[in-house]
């Protein structure tokens, strides 16, 4: 198991260095200009806002659902967590619906006479990460809540600690530990903003890497410049990583025995607290989703025929998807935890500050001397999901991993339980809830994907993300809209089958 | 499961045996969607040609030149459609084309005649308006500035429609295009990455007007029967984007790819695209009905070489003054 | 015969040494203050903590190169002894074949098992329904199934009341008797010891003493043993 994570780990390196290294070579060199130091500092600046916000909004929120109960729980949390999944120019417009000029809330700031909000700038840029990223970390937390075994709860009540206290002894050690990978994360993820910061941005003040590397790459053939711009992303990530990593701390709760245990959450203030945090950001996240259904709606009965065999297309290769990654993102997790060999985590997580573009442009050169691309538009899509989607995966299992070897792992030695046999009885069981919600995770963010396949596909091939660029480029922006809410329909039905496999996998 | 197998093999499957010959048309991404020209237009060649017209994407019309010159040589494209003249003379310095040997196109407003690259469509960049809720739109871009209307552009660092932008302000106002810039900076209520998120913010109402094409009122009228979209014409003039087709010199059906352009401007293929592109013919046949209400006065477009000279220095001062 | 021939085992600026033996079927303690190493010594001879020098042999041989599901004993840890996942059943099931593809025959043997340690009917059950003494009485009842001739006892019982561990402790005695099984047990406190072994080892001072008769050597305690007893 472990030579097999040194093997995934360097897969996973190798995938994000070759091609960087490939559009390099190709370019005969990496270069830089001035001007790249102006998109670095704004790219940077936003990212660390971003994470910090994100973040910081979902501590409450996480809290609250961790520690409160209510019908329709369960449903809450799933629905929260699509903003995560959907395609990034979908988001934009379902936030423009409720903060845009012709939005909702300016509606009725000037139905009341007051001045309206304006979304671009600085502060646009921020609502949409915070809108794409807070559901991401807000179920890191949560799973750090949950972790968290109930018979410490029970200690700490039966303590009669306060709810500061049991924030001192049994929360904060626990965000010492989930916070800043779930920071860095988000940081790496906001790293690699293109759209988003162009269109809310509010223009050139709003450059970031990616975009220059767009420039470099599609306007000005500048292949040394992509490269070193890519570079600088990757490295920027990578450094993210590590010191999310020198920053976790290790709670060690230990194990529980899986008891389900009624726990009193505090009353008071703190009641209302966790409602409001949750009112607000179930507003926050749910209002443009459900612009995002309305404006779909309307042109459902009129999506063209190619429509379908995409969203065929797409699932599959989100499917092929989630099999590839989750099953890397295991033997890293268990290898990671059993041997302590951290560059694995910086291995599991580089490929979430690569630049798609480079990656499509450095895959498209590898493959091009010996195949057309165009025929390898779906596996190549397939592996390039698969390798952005792995961070995700590996962090929601490697903190599980961990407490199963701690915990367990003496035990199954002594029985002799190995192999297969460790796989089935102990690993899927016990891992079944990170791995349904990483399996979910991966599914739709590979059908929203369109990063790659723009650049293989032929005539044929085309996914669904491709079909809705290809009708909005088109004047078919109500076909687009329609097929934008199949897709997030779609997106959030595979998360929601997996994600729930798991869990009563789990239970 | 097994549709995911059976989508594998079918991208893997090798090409059946070729026994008649296969020209490869390197295009962008609408141009081969069933909405768009593609399906017409290889019906009507494969009937005359003897051979097989396939079609490949690459991306957006900004992403075909990239394309290529990753490929270089090697490409399996014999036919590049969808070129535009922003970038003509960066195509033309790869050395990967071939004289096309077609006459000039007929029905362009100002005389076009590339050795390499020949029209097969064109139109005029304008700013589209919602006649209903702007009944007096601006008459130059100094009335825009003036103005507090608000309007959404394209990037010029990442389409097409932004760099005609930028030309188009280039060549209307030379040295005073910086000038032009800073009035015109507090109406962008913001730039993106390409036409279609423009478009579509324009539509959801997140700007008076959107920089497009005389042709988009068009398509409203005709596709959804909604007439209260128009563009307004500028004192200044129009700025033109015209699509090119190219061969590429690396090609091993060159005889097919001369007939291909030849194609091009035959009626079958030009009757295709005014109600599929949106955009006018390069030859003369008559325009469907309701395409064309108004014409602007006055075309503007600079040589491949002036445009080339021209885009960084005008994306940089573009840069400066909306960077305020 | 258990031989540990020489053992040293360092970590930390934690050191122990241990060269004794005991007989086939000997029943013994191991006794000494916390942090002396009782529970490392008994890890060392289960496969879990490699010792820095010396060996450790089963009837001659040598233990060191075996994983610690191959070697010839079962280990109670302190906690941790049943995955809270898998039911009663399942968790006896291991003790037999850890794949679990139980023939019918087995799968009565581990009722059986049940039955004898008084949790007959259980077998559904996960452990987190049961309490304390009955999750003791299952890892026991696994012990049985698996019977090894080595069992070595890290405290299982240390949370549980006098009384119940008492009965525990019997319990203990009749698996190792019907076994055959040789018995290590950690403890910290000389009833258990007096109640079932009849030796004991003190570990203090860096030091695994030889086994000593039990009765003898709380008669009369050596100064180590009696700083940790407090007389």
């Amino acid at each position: 198991m472990a030579s097999g994570a040194r093997a995934v780990g360097a897969a996973a390196v190798l995938l994000v260095a070759v091609p960087l290294g490939a559009v390099a070579f190709r370019a005969g060199g990496l270069s830089l200009s001035p001007a790249d130091w102006a998109a670095l500092r704004f790219t940077l600046w936003q990212a660390v806002l971003s994470s910090a916000l994100s973040v910081g909004l979902a501590i409450p929120v996480a809290r609250a659902l961790a520690r409160r109960r209510f019908p329709g729980r369960g449903a809450l949390i799933t629905l929260m967590g699509a903003p995560f999944l959907l395609p990034v120019i979908v988001a934009v417009m379902g936030l423009l619906a409720l903060f845009g000029r012709g939005g909702a809330i300016n509606a009725a700031l000037a139905a009341l006479g007051l001045p309206g909000i304006s979304i671009y700038g600085l502060q646009g840029v921020l609502i949409a990460h915070v809108f794409l990223n807070l559901p991401l970390a807000t179920r890191m937390i949560l799973q750090g809540w949950q972790a968290i075994p109930a018979e410490r709860f029970r200690l700490a009540e039966s303590l009669s600690f306060t709810p500061g206290q049991t924030f001192r002894h049994l929360e904060r050690p626990m965000l010492a530990e989930v916070l800043p990978g779930a920071a860095a994360t988000v940081f790496a993820l906001c790293l690699t903003s293109f759209a988003v910061a162009l269109i809310l941005g509010g223009g050139p003040r709003a450059t970031t890497l990616e975009l220059a590397i767009y420039q470099a790459v599609r306007f000005e053939f500048d292949l040394s410049h992509a490269a070193g711009l890519a570079l600088v992303q990757v490295l920027v990530g990578g450094a993210a990583a590590l010191a999310a990593w020198a920053a976790a701390r290790r709670a060690g709760f230990g194990a529980g025995l899986d008891r389900a245990i009624a726990l009193t959450p505090p009353g008071g203030w703190r009641r209302l607290a966790d409602g409001a945090a949750l009112v607000l950001a179930a507003g926050f996240l749910l209002a443009p989703m459900a612009a995002v259904v309305l404006r779909g709606l309307p042109g459902l009965p009129d999506l063209p025929a190619q429509v379908w065999p995409a969203l065929a297309r797409s699932v599959a290769v989100a499917l092929a998807s989630v099999v590839l990654t989750m099953t890397a993102a295991l033997v890293l997790a268990l290898g990671s935890a059993r041997r302590g060999q951290r560059w694995l985590d910086l291995a599991a997580a580089l490929p979430l500050a690569t630049s798609g573009l480079v990656l499509g442009t450095g895959l498209f050169l590898l493959v091009q001397p010996f195949l057309p691309p165009a025929r390898l538009a779906l596996p190549v899509t397939v592996l390039v999901n698969a390798l952005l989607a792995l961070p995700f995966a590996y962090r929601l299992l490697a903190p599980e991993a961990r407490a199963l070897q701690a915990d367990y792992a003496r035990l199954a030695e002594s029985l002799g339980l190995r192999g297969m046999a460790r796989l089935r009885l102990l690993v899927l069981p016990r891992l079944a809830r990170p791995l349904g919600f990483g399996a979910g995770l991966t599914a739709a963010l590979s059908m929203g994907d369109l990063g790659v396949i723009a650049l293989f596909a032929g005539e044929s091939q085309a996914t669904l993300p491709l079909v809705i660029q290809r009708l909005s480029g088109a004047y078919r922006m109500d076909e687009a809209a329609a097929a934008s809410l199949l897709l997030v329909a779609v997106s959030l039905g595979l998360f929601w089958i997996l994600d729930r496999r798991g869990r009563h996998a789990a239970a | 499961m097994r549709l995911f197998l059976a989508a594998l093999t079918s991208c893997l499957a090798l090409p059946a045996a070729a026994e008649v010959p296969v020209l490869t048309v390197l295009t962008y991404d609408s141009f081969i969607s069933e909405w768009g020209p593609g399906p017409a237009v290889e019906k009507a060649f494969e009937e005359t040609c003897g051979c097989d017209l396939r079609f490949v994407s690459g991306g957006d019309g900004a992403a075909l030149l990239a394309r290529l010159q990753l490929e270089g040589a090697a490409s399996e494209a014999d036919v590049v459609l969808g070129l535009d003249t922003g970038l003509t003379a960066a195509a033309a310095a790869t050395g990967l084309f071939a004289p096309h040997g077609q006459p000039a196109a007929t029905a362009l407003p100002v005389a076009y005649d590339d050795p390499l690259f020949l029209p097969y469509d064109w139109g005029w960049f304008a700013f589209v308006f919602d006649k209903s809720k702007l009944p007096a739109p601006p008459k130059s871009f100094a009335e825009l500035a003036a103005s507090d209307l608000k309007i959404v552009i394209q990037d010029p660092r990442s389409s097409t429609p932004g760099l005609g932008l930028l030309l188009w302000v280039k060549a209307a106002h030379g040295d005073a295009a910086a000038e032009v810039w800073k009035g015109l900076a507090d109406n962008i209520v913001t730039v993106t990455p390409g036409w279609s998120e423009a478009y579509g913010l324009f539509l959801e109402g997140e700007a008076d007007m959107v920089l497009s094409y005389t042709t988009s009122p068009a398509y409203h009228r005709i596709a959804e029967q909604d007439d209260s979209k128009d563009w307004a014409p500028f004192d200044e003039g129009h700025y033109l984007q015209v699509e090119l087709t190219g061969i590429l010199a690396a090609s091993d059906q060159p005889d097919l790819a001369k007939a291909f352009l030849a194609f091009t401007q035959a009626p079958e293929f030009q009757s295709a695209l005014p109600a599929t592109n949106w955009m006018y013919p390069a030859t003369d046949i008559p325009l469907p009905e309701g395409f064309e209400t108004a014409r602007p006065e006055k075309s503007l477009l600079l040589s491949a070489e002036e445009a080339r000279a021209a885009r960084d220095p005008a994306l940089a001062e573009w840069q400066a003054a909306l960077a305020q | 015969m258990l031989r540990l021939e020489r053992v040293e085992l360092a970590q930390d600026g934690f050191h122990l040494t241990a060269d004794w033996q005991v007989e086939k079927g000997a029943r013994v303690a191991l006794i000494g203050p916390s942090g002396a190493g009782k529970s490392s010594l008994l890890s060392a001879i289960a496969g879990f903590f490699p010792p820095a020098g010396g060996r450790i042999l089963w009837q001659g041989q040598d233990l060191g190169p075996l994983s610690p599901g191959a070697r010839p004993l079962t280990i109670l840890f302190q906690d941790q002894n049943l995955f809270p996942h898998l039911t009663l059943a399942q968790n006896l099931g291991l003790g037999l074949r850890p794949d679990l593809r139980l023939s019918p025959e087995e799968r009565k043997r581990v009722e059986t098992a049940l039955d004898r340690v008084g949790l007959a009917g259980m077998g559904a059950r996960k452990p987190g329904q049961l309490s304390g003494g009955q999750i003791g009485r299952a890892a026991l009842a696994r012990a049985l199934l698996r019977a090894r001739p080595l069992l070595l006892l890290d405290e299982p019982f240390a949370a549980l009341g006098p009384a119940l561990k008492a009965d525990m402790l019997d319990l203990v005695a009749e698996v190792a008797g019907e076994t055959g099984a040789t018995l290590l047990m950690v403890t910290h406190d000389p009833a258990d010891a007096r109640r079932i072994t009849e030796a004991t080892v003190l570990v203090a001072d860096g030091v695994a003493h030889p086994p000593a008769p039990t009765a003898a050597l709380f008669a009369d305690p050596p100064p180590a043993l009696r700083a940790y007893l407090g007389q």
